[in-house]
């Protein structure tokens, strides 16, 4: 079941097309990860999303039906810009924001002490948020952001400004929301955390959704047929025996404990048999200590994708 | 639904403006300061004049000096055989008057005031007066009529003019247009410091809410049109506050205070004037002192102006600061306004500038046409209100200043959800047009 739908979005600002037909299914109880380069119109996206700004053509569906405002209660929207009123008490604040979600006022600071002692901030209620860091002030709009326990969440670059602590606490907050039945959108340029996180992605370059899939099945397919080989001896040698059965070898830095891994691309579409000949070739010709697949960083993928998307549009 | 949202949103508004203890304190101070401020230049008045002049005459005439009386500021003395020079040199004396011989003659005769240091206007009048006088009534026994003091005293004429509005429902009721004019611009630019400070206001905290990103996170949960009405309506609520307020200290004050420190007669002629059976003044104060307070201590009259211009301020208020949303929205920060606020400046002080002339001539054709038209009419209409100008005006007035608004509130509102989510460059008024085309 996807909880979000989005169908053939377009939108111009002024001639600048910011969407260029973007779809994209993000499926209920999911980390979904929106990633693009800066500029790439996933701001844009995530304003249509949120009923700020209405497509030129497509549209979005909710749960299954053409979003509606009411819809847009059961969003938790965590801005990159974040932003609290500053001469505002930071406890008046968040329930402020609490009861625009449809909260009541008593429901709000109920819930607010709650998670203000979780993350053990309860002293700082009655301050003005001028007086907090940034990183203070980025843990209230966090818990502003999920408060009223939305169905689907969106976070646009939800760790930049933390600490590692705390970004470890917001990243075990985020799983734990999963868990609790929410679905993350996840907007960011940051593709470890991706990685560590998501389970699904979609790339938007140039207002053009690129690449979208399962976390684990694009790292595969990404790297088909390659295969990281370490080993102890003389790597030169290696490749000269192993020419006729693999190629576009290039030289990975040695592990831990000094041993060369060399990444290959195995002909013969990676059958068992292409695969055992190179283990057997290898073994013969050096101590061969490890085989296994290659898995593409998200890094990788992003830059690959990216720069073969400018490379097509170039051309056409 | 989304009603109770702009609810959730103007408590936010007023609330934080009303807590301020800026707020709390100008409210209550401003009324008390403005009173000092008023009150200041005659107690200066009374402490300068404390101190009086000696002016040593010499008279080349013979005929004057003996006839000048000393007054509070100015004591003259005579010396015989003295020059200007040596008699300046005394410290004592702090000026001399030369009288010159043909005083009686002369068609204007000139008088010389040699002085130490500057000399007051109070001393030149009471010297020239004096002397005019006293020439006057020289050249007057020349011609020998019997009985002359006695023909002055009875040809004397201090005229005082008492108006009496006719068309009033009130009939008693009596507004000189002297004190109307004051009253109308008095109005005309506290509604004119109220639509500028409060509109800006607006235009400020838009700007911050932009600056500070707090709007990315505000508008997921509330539409931007609603957003900015919500903030409008509060700081309208906080401007009527003020207003209201301000409008009871001053009826409080003119009701009770004034009465208290007024001699006890000129209220017993205040209390006939507010009976209508008013016949004239005593020769003790001033007819337009007895009728301004007739109807400053009318609290009856005083709410119905502060009641009428609350209606314009708060109209007038979401018309302009409509304007003021539509450019705090466009803009990044307070330098890149300047321009942009020209739109909703200009009106405000052209509007002032009518309520001038309106109130000069409160029923010519500019003042008509000016109060009727919405950008303008809030500022005309209330300097024309105290001189009793036909209800349906105002209520022509007031009708399409609320059609205006509706109409201005469309506009801006276009304006503003495309605006606040654009950083950077300043936009031209070109592209703002072209933001009210957006889907």
């Amino acid at each position: 079941m996807d909880i979000l739908q989005v169908n053939n979005v377009s939108k111009a600002y002024s001639g600048h097309l910011a969407l260029d037909d973007v779809s994209l299914n993000v499926p209920e109880g999911k980390i979904y990860g929106l990633l693009g380069p800066n500029g790439a119109g996933k701001t844009t996206l995530i304003r249509i999303i949120n009923h700020i700004t209405a497509p030129d053509s497509g549209e979005v569906l909710f749960d299954g039906h053409r979003m509606t405002q009411e819809d847009v209660e059961h969003i938790g929207y965590l801005p990159e810009e974040r932003g609290l009123y500053k001469k505002m008490k930071v406890g008046e604040q968040a329930v402020f924001f609490a009861r625009l979600k449809g909260l009541s006022k008593a429901e709000a600071t109920r819930e607010l002490r709650k998670w203000f002692e979780k993350f053990d901030i309860l002293s700082w209620w009655d301050r003005k948020v001028e007086e907090l860091s940034k990183g203070m002030a980025q843990k209230v709009q966090f818990i502003v952001t999920v408060l009223h326990r939305p169905k689907l969440l969106i976070f646009d670059e939800p760790f930049s400004g933390f600490d590692p602590i705390n970004a470890n606490l917001l990243k075990e907050e985020i799983l734990k929301l999963r868990e609790e039945g929410s679905t993350v959108i996840f907007s960011t340029h940051n593709m470890n955390s991706v990685e560590e996180i998501c389970d699904h992605i979609t790339l938007i370059n140039n207002s053009r959704n690129i690449l979208s899939g399962d976390v684990e099945e694009l790292r595969r397919r990404f790297f088909a047929d390659r295969y990281d080989l370490t080993f102890t001896g003389d790597p030169r040698g290696l490749m000269e025996r192993l020419q006729p059965l693999a190629g576009e070898f290039k030289m990975l830095d040695p592990d831990g404990r000094g041993r060369n891994r060399l990444s290959l691309h195995v002909n013969g579409g990676g059958s068992d048999e292409a695969l055992r000949n190179v283990i057997s070739v290898a073994n013969d010709t050096v101590a061969l200590a490890g085989f296994s697949e290659s898995i593409a960083s998200m890094n990788d993928i992003f830059i690959r994708a990216v720069e073969e998307d400018s490379a097509e549009r170039v051309s056409e | 639904m989304t009603k109770s949202k702009i609810g959730i949103v103007i408590e936010r508004e007023y609330l934080e403006r009303v807590k301020k203890k800026s707020f709390i304190f100008t409210t209550l101070l401003m009324p008390v300061l403005m009173l000092v401020l008023m009150a200041l230049p005659a107690m200066l008045v009374m402490f300068v004049d404390k101190s009086e002049t000696t002016v040593l005459v010499v008279d080349n005439s013979g005929k004057v000096a003996d006839k000048l009386t000393d007054s509070d500021e100015v004591k003259f003395i005579t010396s015989a055989g003295v020059t200007v020079d040596s008699a300046l040199r005394n410290e004592d004396v702090g000026a001399v008057l030369v009288i010159p011989g043909n005083v009686y003659d002369s068609k204007r005769p000139t008088l010389k005031l040699y002085t130490n240091g500057p000399s007051s206007i109070m001393t030149e009048g009471v010297i020239t007066g004096q002397v005019n006088k006293i020439v006057e009534d020289e050249r007057l026994k020349h011609y020998d009529i019997a009985n002359l003091d006695k023909i002055l005293s009875e040809v004397e004429s201090d005229v005082v003019l008492s108006t009496m509005r006719n068309d009033s429902e009130e009939e008693e009721e009596a507004l000189s247009s002297g004190l109307s004019y004051g009253i109308g611009i008095a109005m005309s630019f506290i509604l004119y410091m109220f639509l500028l400070i409060y509109g800006q206001m607006v235009m400020t905290s838009i700007i911050e809410e932009k600056g500070n990103r707090v709007l990315e996170v505000v508008v997921t949960s509330v539409k931007p049109m609603q957003l900015m009405m919500g903030k409008i309506i509060g700081v309208a609520l906080v401007a009527v506050t003020q207003m209201v307020l301000w409008g009871a200290l001053l009826a409080v004050m003119s009701a009770w205070v004034l009465p208290a420190i007024m001699p006890a007669e000129a209220m017993a002629d205040v209390a006939a004037v507010q009976a209508g059976n008013f016949d004239g003044v005593s020769d003790t104060e001033s007819l337009e002192l007895i009728q301004a307070v007739a109807s400053l201590t009318q609290v009856g009259n005083i709410l119905s102006l502060v009641g009428l211009m609350t209606l314009f301020l708060v109209f007038g208020f979401l018309i302009y600061s409509s304007i003021f949303a539509a450019v705090g929205s466009a803009v990044d920060n307070i330098q890149d306004a300047s321009q942009l606020t020209s739109f909703a400046v200009f009106p405000i002080i052209f509007g002032l500038i009518f309520a001038m002339v309106a109130a000069a001539d409160p029923m010519g054709p500019v003042a008509f046409w000016a109060s009727i038209f919405p950008l303008t009419s809030p500022m005309v209409m209330v300097a024309r209100i105290p001189f009793g100008i036909p209800s349906w005006e105002i209520w022509l007035s007031l009708g399409l200043l609320v059609l205006g608004f509706i109409a201005m509130v469309w506009l801006a509102g276009k304006i503003y959800r495309v605006g606040i989510f654009m950083y950077g460059k300043k936009p031209s008024i070109k592209e703002v047009v072209r933001w009210i085309r957006y889907k």
